[in-house]
């Protein structure tokens, strides 16, 4: 099991390397073979290692190697098995090699074929390094790592300059959030001399008091890299943009697996995180905010991928949520189910997006119920569980989450509230996309159906977007403070019916076109709202004019280095001595002997002078 | 041995110190390089008339001897310093001091 | 250790005598000489490196030590030592050497001899740097280093080389003078406290300098090596100098000359001065600091592909004076893994601007664009080594990075989270780089560039090795290091 656990990151990594050095003179059948394959060996010894761990279920700690030691501060390179990696892992492998699979038809007439691989499985090893990691430095390789993929990706197309600034800003956004987070670790090593995750949690239940100052500290600084990295506000505005890749990487990392590392990272910390009860409680607001913002900014968007960022965004929102809340079950089921659901949405619109020729504004799409069945159905699976109507998996998590967040506390109702209005707006916008994608008049027409390499990953997950939701996770190790089961009351029935009003809306709004009709939406002020949050809610300006452009101001202003000012004024000076002291030496013989007769006397006078 | 004063050497020494200041004045105020060597002989002339006079005073063989010296100097000065007057003719083609002062040295 | 420098200074003589015969001729000698010196390297260390013998055998921390008579009358030694630190950092050195002269193997082609013989020399003279422990002897050897180079940048420099060239040396020069006065004026305090002559290290060791003169001579030292290293405001000859320097200057410049700054506050201006360099860490730490967010906003700044990297230098080298600084081991450890570090990532990604000029005739980013596209092997190469320089985990420089923040941070807190900025900031301007030169649409006349040759290719996969290593198992560097450090740490008292 040791040695399988081992392989599970090794086996993409391996890959990745070998795609990496002689990729570009490989076949494509064998570049296909290495990449889909190495995914699908790593998904395969997942499922072995989880069913021998189900017979036996206690963690695993591997230890590698030593990989540094400065006196006594210490870090190893070493993975760790236990409940919540187990499902991390399931999902990576899992859903990884169905898209892995996917792509192999998706990008199959791309010319970098091989450099996608490599990018893909260096990703997927550096995701299942970030959920095995033992320790916080480790855990930050792998962090990064899925970053720098993330990057590579997006910037996949790197011909067309917006590729590149879209994948720029993923980095730099990402980046900003991490910066913030080292320093929440080096906060934890001038602590406590480790950064072992385990030993960390212990000594500081032993150490620090609830609330007190130094486990605030660094849950929050901790928690900036979370936000960045699983685009929460106020650094979101990185994950739309990230669309500019290619739409199985969109569905891979910027939906199922790495934006979630953040979920991750909250509940391993979990025994962390209850000692700072005020920064859950932001995570929680933070996570609400979120989830209604980007769920109108979803609303407003004509982009189909665009459309789902957005979503995404928002249905982190919730699990962070559900984080904040303390109900850390909750959160990691929705984490499963919507790595399900949104991957389907993701593989069906790349699908949609493939078989009309990379269109993907929606306002050109419509009818293709019947011309594509097998997005149709897909979409219409994930659209459904995205809106968490009963008997999806989506419902089955994020019912839970509405349900605790009405008994969080004193603030429980307002956060309700807003979840459930997040929830309402879900509804109405993925079954906006259903009815105006494959309902009405055909506008453009679809050239070819998709293969079976792209229809079987589309039909497994929708399986599990349905079915997703009985799955029940073994989480009793990991969670310190248990959640209990929420009640079921009045709420229970007002919360599941909340997504079936938002369909009924989204069917009247769209198929019956009463969008015409509403004077609010078509007044001056709801086109100028639609705009507002079409441009997600000028976050973009935000930090465009604050940020942005100060910084490229003062990097041209600077340009020129302004320290050379300061040697340039010694040289100046030097020269101007210069000029004066040159005209004593104009080559007039006469002036330099009467100079000379001159000093003569002078000499003479102080020297009669020095002796009287 | 005996000497014989006919002129006192404060007199002597005050036409030397004329003659030597002639000099000096010729070499600042002149432009042309005949003149400047002529006035540098002037003063080496008043120096070795000084010396002369000094020698005779004090009875002394040395003010002789460097007269000698000074006349040895001043003929080589002169040859070198003719020399340098006739390449200043041919390549520059004047005797103005101050066109010379390309190295401005 | 001697025959070291020897090696290196007579085969640059014989590279030079050489070029009369064949134009390639003088690299390959260079070459050759360079591989002997390793080879003698390797033998020299192998004993030390195994067995843990440092200890035992009374030499404190030091592996190796030789020592031979050479002006007695003021007590002055050709005395050589090496300890994990210089072993490190010559190591460095030499493999540098070698990737330099493949940097440089189409591009120079006149008075090809004489240009290795410079380059040679320059070596022996960081190598005696690295070695010196009689302080007159460190003197002389860093002149030699300089004036070699000099002649690198002022011969072989590219457009505006009269310049860079004139500013590098006066900088340099300048203060190097003051180390000299500082030496001479601590030789002077020596003979007085104890009435004889000395110029040896471990001598001024057990008689430290104290009181107001000791702070003096301190920023005599420190002046030379601020310079050097370079920090804030005394970084302006290195964009400069950069720039205009053939490749093999570049990487010899950026990977190596800059190491003898930090490398001389840590083994001199610390250990020698505690109390003068505690008392100015305050001032100091700003100032690494704001080179390090200077260097990186002037990075971004830049149109020209080797001036940026240039700027980076200041700006990475800025995470060297703040682990010294730092105060403990931790950072210590960070700064000697950051100068090898940088030192390889650095050195790469000018060999591949030279690379660039050699092809392109230009270092201008807008001339550039797209080439991936045309030269596929240097754009994943300049991936990897801007990544790395960006502080990616796994590789050299995030390693270094790292243990100097956690160790700045022990100490302050609030300056730690200010140079924290520089790692969104030198992710900007990697990344803009990156785009700029190998991303984006690809111009009509490079289509048909040659792509890295395998010389380069090897040179440069040596590097990714090592960096990789740096990133993934720097234990025994750090091992190497630590009993320097810890006795550094012993005589400071921190």
């Amino acid at each position: 099991m040791q040695l399988l656990l081992i392989l599970v990151p090794t086996l993409p990594l391996l890959s990745a390397t070998l795609l990496l050095l002689l990729g570009r003179n490989m076949p494509q059948r064998m570049v296909t073979a290495l990449g889909v394959g190495s995914v699908g060996l790593a998904a395969a010894a997942v499922a072995v290692i989880a069913r021998q761990w189900l017979m036996a279920p206690d963690p695993v700690t591997i230890v590698l190697w030593q990989w540094f030691a400065v006196q006594d501060f210490s870090v190893d390179i070493s993975l760790h098995l236990d409940q919540l990696s187990i499902i991390w892992l399931c999902t990576i492998t899992g859903i990884g090699f169905l898209i892995h699979l996917y792509s192999s038809e998706y990008m199959a007439n791309d010319t970098d074929y091989s450099r996608y691989f490599a990018y893909l499985n260096l990703f997927v090893a550096s995701m299942l390094i970030l959920v095995l990691a033992d320790n916080l430095l480790l855990l930050f390789l792998g962090w990064e790592g899925v970053g720098l993929c993330s990057y590579l990706l997006i910037g996949f197309w790197y011909a067309d300059k917006a590729n590149g600034a879209a994948a720029r800003k993923a980095f730099l956004f990402t980046r900003a959030g991490d910066a913030v987070m080292a320093l929440g670790l080096f906060l934890l090593v001038a602590e406590f001399n480790t950064l072992d995750i385990q030993q960390l949690v212990s000594s500081a239940t032993d150490q620090w008091a609830t609330g007190s100052l130094l486990p605030t500290l660094a849950c929050a600084l901790i928690f900036a890299g979370v936000v960045g990295k699983s685009a929460q506000l106020p650094l979101q505005t990185w994950l739309p943009d990230a669309m500019a890749g290619p739409t199985p990487v969109s569905a891979l990392i910027h939906a199922a697996t790495m934006v979630t590392a953040g979920i991750y990272l909250l509940t391993r910390l979990n025994g962390l995180y209850v000692l700072a009860p005020d920064v859950l409680w932001g995570v929680a607001v933070i996570g609400v905010i979120t989830a209604v913002v980007a769920a109108c900014a979803a609303l407003a968007q004509n982009d189909i991928k665009r459309i789902l960022a957005y979503s995404t965004i928002s249905q982190l929102g919730y699990m962070f949520l559900a984080l904040g809340i303390q109900a850390w079950e909750a959160g990691v089921m929705h984490m499963m189910t919507h790595a399900f659901f949104k991957a389907l949405l993701f593989l069906a619109a790349g699908a949609v997006i493939e078989c009309l020729h990379h269109e993907q504004d929606i306002r050109r799409m419509g009818g293709l119920r019947q011309r594509l069945p097998v997005p149709f159905w897909s979409f219409l699976i994930g659209s459904a569980a995205l809106a968490a109507l009963p008997f999806t998996a989506g419902f089955a998590s994020k019912d839970l989450i509405l349900l605790f967040a009405w008994e969080a506390g004193s603030g429980g109702v307002w956060l309700w509230s807003l979840a459930a209005l997040g929830a309402l707006i879900t509804a109405i916008y993925s079954f906006k996309l259903i009815f105006v994608v494959f309902f009405g008049d055909l506008k453009t027409e679809p050239t070819h159906q998709p293969g079976w390499r792209m229809a079987l990953p589309l039909g497994i997950l929708g399986l599990f977007s349905i079915a997703g939701g009985l799955i029940v996770l073994p989480l009793d190790h990991i969670i310190t403070i248990a959640s209990g089961e929420p009640g079921h009351g009045l709420i229970a029935w007002i919360s599941g019916a909340i997504p079936v009003l938002g369909v009924a809306i989204a069917y009247l709004l769209f198929q019956r076109g009463g969008i015409e009709h509403i004077g609010l939406i078509q007044s001056p002020f709801g086109r100028w709202l639609a705009g507002f949050w079409q441009g997600g809610w000028g976050m973009d300006t935000f930090y465009d004019v604050l940020i942005q452009r100060p910084y490229r101001a003062l990097t041209h202003w600077w340009r020129n280095e302004p320290v050379d000012l300061l040697v340039a004024g010694v040289t100046s000076t030097a020269t101007r001595i210069h000029s004066v002291l040159a005209a004593t030496q104009n080559g007039s013989l006469g002036r330099y002997i009467t100079v000379m007769v001159a000093g003569l006397i002078l000499m003479l006078a102080l020297l009669q002078g020095g002796v009287s | 041995m005996t000497t014989v004063q006919f002129v006192p050497l404060e007199h002597v020494l005050a036409i030397a110190g004329l003659l030597f200041a002639i000099g000096l004045l010729g070499l600042m105020l002149r432009r042309n390089i005949i003149f400047m060597l002529m006035a540098l002989e002037v003063m080496l002339n008043s120096a070795a008339l000084a010396f002369i006079a000094a020698g005779a005073y004090w009875g002394h063989a040395d003010g002789q001897v460097m007269f000698l010296f000074i006349l040895a100097i001043a003929a080589a000065e002169v040859s070198v310093g003719l020399g340098l007057v006739l390449q200043m003719r041919r390549q520059i083609g004047s005797l103005n001091m101050n066109v010379a002062s390309r190295l401005r040295g | 250790m001697s025959l070291l420098l020897m090696l290196l200074l007579v085969g640059g003589a014989i590279a030079w005598y050489s070029e009369r015969f064949d134009k390639e001729l003088p690299a390959k000698i260079a070459i050759v000489v360079l591989l002997m010196t390793i080879g003698f390297f390797a033998y020299l260390i192998r004993p030390v490196l195994g067995a843990d013998s440092s200890v035992s055998d009374g030499l404190g921390f030091w592996l190796l030590v030789e020592s031979h008579v050479w002006i007695p009358r003021f007590g002055i030694t050709f005395s050589l030592a090496m300890d994990g630190m210089s072993l490190l950092l010559v190591g460095l050195t030499l493999l540098l050497g070698v990737v330099a002269v493949i940097a440089s193997w189409s591009e120079i082609d006149m008075r090809a001899g004489f240009f290795h013989a410079n380059l040679l020399w320059t070596l022996a003279g960081t190598v005696g740097v690295f070695l010196a422990v009689d302080l007159f002897l460190f003197f002389l050897f860093w002149e030699v280093m300089l004036v070699p180079m000099y002649l690198l940048i002022a011969i072989w420099g590219h457009e505006g080389r009269a310049k860079a060239s004139m500013k590098f040396f006066i900088f340099t020069q300048s203060s190097g003078l003051l180390m000299l006065l500082a030496i001479l004026t601590t030789a002077v305090a020596y003979v007085t406290a104890t009435g004889e002559w000395s110029f040896s290290y471990m001598d001024w060791l057990d008689q430290p300098l104290t009181g107001p003169i000791a702070t003096w001579v301190f920023v005599g030292f420190l002046l030379a090596f601020l310079v050097k290293l370079p920090a804030f405001p005394f970084h302006s000859w290195l964009p400069d100098a950069h720039t205009q320097a053939p490749t093999a200057g570049s990487v010899i410049l950026a990977g190596v000359l800059l190491k003898t700054g930090a490398y001389g506050l840590l083994r001199f201006g610390v250990p020698l001065f505690p109390d003068a360099a505690n008392t100015l860490s305050t001032p100091l730490l700003i100032i690494g600091v704001v080179g390090v967010l200077y260097g990186a906003v002037l990075a971004f700044g830049q149109r020209d592909f080797k001036r940026l990297v240039a700027y980076s230098s200041v700006s990475h080298m800025g995470f060297v004076l703040l682990g010294i600084f730092a105060w403990n081991t931790l950072a210590w450890s960070g700064a000697v893994l950051q100068m090898i570090a940088h030192g390889l990532s650095t050195a790469a990604l000018f060999m591949i601007a030279g690379a660039l000029q050699h092809r392109l005739h230009t270092r201008k980013l807008e001339a550039m664009g797209g080439l991936w596209r045309v030269m596929p092997r240097m754009g994943a190469m300049a991936m990897f080594f801007v990544i790395a320089s960006v502080g990616m985990p796994g590789l050299g420089n995030f390693m270094a990075e790292f243990l100097i923040l956690a160790g700045l941070f022990q100490a302050w807190p609030l300056l730690c989270a200010v140079a924290a900025i520089a790692l969104v900031t030198g992710a900007a301007y990697g990344l803009s780089l990156l785009q700029q030169a190998f991303h984006g649409p690809v111009a009509e006349v490079n289509k048909s560039l040659p792509d890295l040759h395998w010389r380069d290719m090897l040179a440069l996969g040596a590097l990714v090795i090592g960096l990789l290593v740096l990133g993934l198992y720097p234990q025994p560097v750090i091992d190497l290091v630590m009993p320097t450090l810890n006795a550094i740490s012993a005589m400071v008292g921190s």
